[in-house]
């Protein structure tokens, strides 16, 4: 029974391939597979838009939206109602195949990248051996979505904003994958299927995820600060800006085109946290053995709607930063840490079994951490900035 | 710069996002169709005519002396001045304003109006929900639509009202007092033009 309902996906999905012709059946199966994802992802996108709203409203001690349906659930339905009703507007000197496509490429490129993440057990779309390495080409792609749009709407705003993005994916494109790659060498594979598997065992009731490892805390801290810049989300929300640049590179996005933006925005989020799942807390792992006969899916999505729940506490926590401050981060304070991160990794792996390889790896982390936040700043001018031409 | 700012900021947002699912005093939100807040007393919208008395046509203290009409930015009141006169509250002939239509949808609720209305006819109302389907005529009242009693101006404006009302009874006293003056003036007049005709009559 447990066994059944942990598949129970797999299960249909066979059940209702039984139905074709033994030819069709693979293709009947990627089809169904490709469906389920198209469809829960973006369901599960109109849920957090109010779930965001809402809770962003009870960190500034609103109530948030509670108007459409019962404590306002339907609100994204009214949202999608009229995104679909109103004009779409394309300015007269725009570019027009390019603003067309640049919406369509984004949802396109990060829907790509669900098609490796494991979402239970038995539940990948394609176990792909270098699955890591294709996840991270295609969330590299939404960058040219991005300077698709801005440079496609002939706007200022537009065109700063997807310079500004593209300067700031690009920076932290690079710390993204390299905190990405300890895992790798711990786990000695690129399929995402065998990093779970890997993370998947437990001794003395507590999990062999990586997060619990020196290597592995500073790896997903480095990653968590890398996927809030690359999907573009507060304090990392330039590109956006809409205090400065009205709203960046979707400025002259209006209607559905508009809601496809915004819908390939959180998707990247859904797959960035999905991926830093299974790359550190195990994926769809139980957290402690006792608690296996929960179905696997319904761990990797309740730690998927964790990191979500982070990613809006940040928000509604954090100011944005400018520009210089977001570069000096990217390459001055993230890049070096990452690389020694790597290294400490290698020393992990040599150390071998023992107690030595923890307290060596935590100290060499610990005290570049300190030396580095605090020898970063010394000579930093930190407060007001000052504007010459404004005394 | 250990990004201990960072952790201290989130404990905030979260003690704020947790405080305000259990004490109610964290949300002050008012739920606006359903709940409402009585509006503050200074509160103010759009200008609307004082009347006295029960009936609107007859007690409307306005004399259309057409100094709002003049005074205002935006020029959103029209008034039309009657051709005959009849007495206002202190018993003087005066016009009264066969037409007094404000468009609301120029007003900029300056309260200059009521600022040089030599006769307080003229004052701020505190109705805020105008919303209408007709954007021409359903934000242009007319005369019947401004004019509301003294006594809704009591419930709205309670202190202001007062003070005034108590200024309309001391120039009511004086134009009472001078009329009287007046009659016993004349009366005395009549009296000694009359003494002055026996007199003549006499000699």
């Amino acid at each position: 029974m447990i066994q059944n309902l942990d598949q129970i996906f797999v299960l249909f999905q066979h059940w209702l391939v039984g139905f074709l012709p033994a030819a069709w059946r693979p293709m009947g199966a990627i089809f169904l597979s490709v469906l389920a994802i198209v469809s829960i992802f973006p369901a599960l996108f109109a849920l957090t838009t109010v779930f965001e709203r809402k809770g962003l409203g009870r960190i500034q001690n609103r109530i948030g939206p509670n108007r459409v349906g019962p404590f306002g659930l339907l609100q994204p339905v009214a949202d999608g109602i009229k995104s679909l009703t109103k004009e779409d507007i394309v300015p007269t000197s725009a570019d027009g195949v390019v603003h067309f496509l640049a919406p369509i490429v984004q949802v396109l490129a990060v829907f790509m990248g669900f098609a490796v993440l494991p979402m239970g057990r038995n539940m990948v779309l394609t176990d792909m051996d270098a699955g890591l390495l294709f996840y991270f080409s295609m969330g590299a792609s939404t960058e040219l979505s991005v300077f698709m749009a801005g440079w496609s709407s002939r706007n200022k705003y537009s065109l700063l904003g997807a310079m500004r993005a593209v300067a700031q994916m690009i920076s932290y494109e690079v710390t993204l994958l390299l905190s990405a790659v300890p895992v790798v060498m711990i786990a000695g594979s690129l399929s995402l299927t065998k990093i779970v598997a890997a993370q998947n065992s437990y001794s003395h009731g507590l999990p062999h995820w990586y997060i619990f490892t020196p290597w592995g805390l500073a790896g997903f801290v480095l990653y968590a600060i890398a996927t809030t810049a690359e999907s573009n989300r507060s304090p990392f929300d330039l590109p956006e800006g809409e205090s400065e640049l009205v709203a960046g590179y979707h400025t002259e996005y209006s209607g559905f085109k508009f809601a496809l933006f915004f819908l390939g925005e959180y998707l990247a989020m859904f797959s960035i946290s999905g991926m830093g799942a299974t790359l550190f807390f195990g994926g769809w792992a139980a957290p402690f053995p006792f608690l296996e006969w929960i179905p696997s899916w319904i761990w990797f999505f309740s730690k998927l709607m964790l990191s979500i729940f982070v990613f809006i506490w940040l928000r509604g926590t954090l100011p944005r930063l400018r520009q210089d401050q977001l570069m000096n981060f990217a390459w001055k304070f993230i890049l070096p840490l990452c690389l020694l991160n790597l290294l400490v990794t290698a020393l992990w792996r040599y150390l071998g079994e023992g107690w030595e390889r923890w307290v060596f790896c935590s100290l060499i982390l610990a005290v570049a951490y300190v030396l580095m936040g605090r020898g970063g700043m010394r000579g930093m001018h930190v407060g007001p900035r000052r504007y010459r031409y404004a005394e | 710069m250990l990004g201990e700012g960072i952790l201290k900021g989130m404990a905030e947002t979260a003690r704020n996002f947790f405080g305000s699912f259990v004490f109610a005093e964290r949300l002050t939100t008012v739920q606006y169709p359903e709940e409402r807040i009585a509006p503050f007393e200074a509160a103010r919208v759009f200008p609307f005519l004082v009347y006295d008395g029960a009936d609107w046509a007859a007690g409307l203290r306005c004399v259309s002396c057409q100094i709002c009409e003049k005074e205002c930015p935006p020029k959103c009141i029209f008034i039309e001045k009657s051709k005959d006169k009849k007495p206002d509250a202190l018993g003087k002939q005066q016009f009264y304003p066969t037409r007094f239509d404000i468009d609301i949808s120029v007003c900029m609720s300056c309260q200059i109006c009521v600022e040089v209305c030599p006769f307080d006819a003229i004052k701020m109302n505190t109705v805020f929900e105008l919303a209408t389907t007709d954007r021409f005529g359903g934000l242009l009242l007319d005369r019947q639509q401004l004019a509301h009693s003294n006594e809704y101006y009591h419930q709205i404006h309670p202190t202001e009202a007062t003070s005034v009302d108590e200024i309309r009874a001391v120039e009511k006293a004086k134009a009472d007092a001078k009329a009287k003056a007046a009659v016993e003036a004349a009366s005395k007049a009549a009296e000694a033009k009359a003494k002055a005709a026996e007199q003549g009559a006499q000699s």
